[in-house]
């Protein structure tokens, strides 16, 4: 009984997947101009942020290891995708961006800013996760900082390589930098690239190497008592998430006709930076993914409205005046959460498709259990 | 008997000092399949610390440990456990944010064996690992009395139970020696009565050797047939139950001078 659950689970999931990904071939085909210029590039956006948070949560909501330097591994991704486009595309390669030969591009593109990133993940995350808790966050902050430098000084990267004649040499030209129109044509490429790394996190995380990462968490004594490899485990689930963060580097490629290192900064005004993506994982909960998607897209929603949204006009001048420092309401909103919700809005669940139907169950049962306390409270006020 | 035995668990002059405290100096213990054996001493002796050195936490200063005759310098915690020799922790150190069921199973690890292509693809056989290892850690919880509590969370047990399931998580290793560090601590009569049926069906049933540190003395004189005292990390005594109560440096070491 119990294993014909799983299979439905799992069929629930895959029709999910394949529904979503049907919608982006839909909206790719038939999509409207407010589609194209307003939806799809949130939609692309949304996608690396989501993956951004995700893979940083393996490290820090699975592993309990705080790494801030998720951003520099997007950054080698994206420049090493851009670099590996271009190429091709100046060799002749492909002219247009459709066809097989593009395809095939495309496809490269992302497992070589992958690859590229998990390597340096490797590389840095041996000696890194040696050390524990604020040195290994003081460790990752630098690197971050360092990619950052070392790429605005690749000569490769300057003037003469990227840029084809940009006006400031910290702008780069990408060989994949989409159009809206190519946005939109291709946003199943998007749903795909969510859906694929989605379920192959889950697919980790839910076995024993997530049963491990997570016992190393917990207690790293007694994971290495029970047998546990401690560092070969923390190196590898530090690559996997490097890994990710490599593959949103070419979703990221793909929504910029430009790349600059300003981007992938360790702070910047734009929702994309190392903090706002520990932001997310914090907020979604440490430990959940899907509560990382919710999250990704939550502030995303957020920082579009505060940018975009034409109700702030409509406030009064002080909230307006708020409004004009983004960040001071993410504070605000992470403050509400952490009261509300102080182990993020999932905690460490997830959230299933399957137990939509248990929703209104769990629902009365919470708030009984608050009403309990709230009354036991009051008794213990009144005999106090 | 003829042949010459190897004990499963020997060390030879094992010692640590931490700074200028020798916490445990020159300790000779050799262990055979199937034994219970005993570790006492007052506080701050250095039974935890011998423990330590005897699972790769601490490198020892001197002296080796030898398990089945192999000597392990220079190995690691995990790597210890790979040879057999297992523990449990006086301050419980259990998975808290996991289930029971996933505490024990993480211990199953390195028997656990696909990679991560059959984790990604759910292969058959990543299904058949994953349900080999829940039965046999079913099982082990059965042996601990923790059968129906799989699906807690390791913190919501209380405490006896988190003591068990640590024993139960130690098991998982397909250890060779099992070392337990005062696990009847905190414990009433009837938790610890059920403690004990608990480490003799484990003896029966692995034919494992087992070394305990205790205070209960009543539970070490009971249940083990050889005890090693140690005060201020020397060894003082070491024998029978009952030659043990009798000793003077024994009587003397726990009453003072
Ligand atoms: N990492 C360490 N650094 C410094 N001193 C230590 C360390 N670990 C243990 N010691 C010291 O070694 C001595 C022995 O400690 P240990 O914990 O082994 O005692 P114990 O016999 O287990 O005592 P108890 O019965 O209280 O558990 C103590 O004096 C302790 O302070
Ligand atoms: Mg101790």
């Amino acid at each position: 009984m119990k294993q014909t659950s799983i299979k439905a689970r799992y069929l629930v999931n895959l029709a999910a997947a394949l529904l979503l990904f049907a919608l982006a071939v839909v909206i790719g085909m038939t999509g409207g101009s407010t589609m194209k210029l307003k939806i799809t590039p949130s939609l692309w956006q949304c996608s690396y942020l989501i993956i951004m948070a995700a893979s940083l949560n393996l490290v820090l909501g699975f592993l309990g290891q705080l790494s801030l330097g998720h951003c520099g591994f997007m950054a080698v991704g994206a420049y090493a995708a851009s670099l590996f486009s271009l190429a091709l595309q100046r060799a002749g390669f492909y002219t247009e961006k459709s066809g097989p030969a593009f395809m095939l591009v495309l496809l490269l593109s992302f497992l070589i800013a992958g690859a590229s990133a998990a390597l340096l993940g490797l590389l840095v995350g041996i000696p890194a996760l040696r050390l524990k808790g604020d040195y290994l966050a003081i460790i990752t902050l630098g690197f971050g900082m360092i990619i950052v430098n070392l790429i605005n000084n690749l000569p490769f990267c300057g003037q003469q390589g990227l840029s084809q004649g940009s006006a400031s040499s910290a702008l780069y030209a990408t060989g994949l930098g989409f159009s809206n129109d190519e946005k939109m044509q291709y946003l199943w490429v998007a749903a795909l690239v969510v859906i694929l790394c989605m379920t192959v996190m889950f697919m980790f995380v839910r076995s024993k190497y997530g049963r491990c990462i997570r016992a190393i968490r917990d207690n790293e004594i007694a994971a290495a008592a029970s047998g546990i490899n401690v560092s070969y485990y923390k190196v590898m689930t530090f690559t996997i998430s490097a890994f990710f963060a490599g593959i949103t580097g070419t979703l990221y490629a793909c929504c910029n006709a430009s790349l600059s290192t300003t981007s992938f900064a360790f702070t910047n005004g734009s929702i994309l930076n190392s903090v706002f993506i520990v932001v997310m994982v914090v907020v979604g909960g440490m430990g959940s993914l899907t509560g990382s998607v919710i999250a990704a897209v939550v502030l995303f929603l957020l920082n579009y409205t505060i940018k975009n949204g034409a109700w702030v006009a409509a406030l009064p001048a002080f909230l307006q005046n708020v409004f004009t420092y983004p960040m001071l309401v993410y504070s605000i909103a992470l403050i509400v959460v952490i009261m509300f919700r102080p182990r993020g809005i999932m905690g460490s669940r997830e959230f299933a498709l399957c137990d939509i139907p248990k929703w209104p169950a769990w629902i009365s049962s919470y708030f009984a259990s608050r009403g309990l306390e709230k009354s036991a409270k009051k008794e213990a006020a009144n005999h106090g | 008997m003829a042949e010459k035995i190897t004990p499963v668990l020997e060390t030879k002059k094992l010692g640590i000092s931490f700074g200028g405290l020798h916490a445990v100096q020159d300790f000779n213990i050799q262990i055979y399949s199937g034994e219970l054996v005993g570790l006492i001493g007052p506080n701050g002796a250095g039974k935890t610390t011998v423990f330590n050195l005897l699972t790769g936490v601490y490198v020892p200063t001197e002296g080796t440990v030898l398990l089945d005759g192999v000597p392990l310098n220079g190995k690691k915690t995990h790597q210890f456990v790979e040879a057999g020799i297992a523990r449990t922790f006086q301050n419980i150190r259990l998975f808290n944010d996991m289930t029971v069921l996933e505490n024990v199973k993480a211990a199953c690890t390195k028997d656990i064996h696909y990679n991560l292509l059959d984790a990604t693809f759910r292969t058959s056989k990543f299904w058949r690992a994953e349900k080999a290892s829940t039965d046999r850690c079913m099982e082990l919880l059965a042996i601990c009395h923790l059968e129906d509590k799989a699906d807690l969370l390791a913190s919501s047990l209380p405490y006896g139970q988190q003591r068990k399931l640590e024993i139960a998580r130690a098991l998982a290793t397909n250890m060779k020696v099992l070392l337990l560090d005062e696990p009847a601590a905190g414990m009433n009569p009837t938790e610890t009565a059920e403690l004990l049926s608990c480490i003799n069906t484990i003896r029966d049933r692995f034919g494992v050797a087992i070394l305990l540190i205790e205070h209960d003395m009543s539970l070490v004189m009971n249940v083990c047939e050889r005890i090693q005292v140690i005060d201020y990390g020397q060894t003082i005594a070491s024998g029978l139950p009952e030659e043990i109560a009798k000793n003077p440096k024994v009587i003397a070491a726990y009453l003072g001078e």
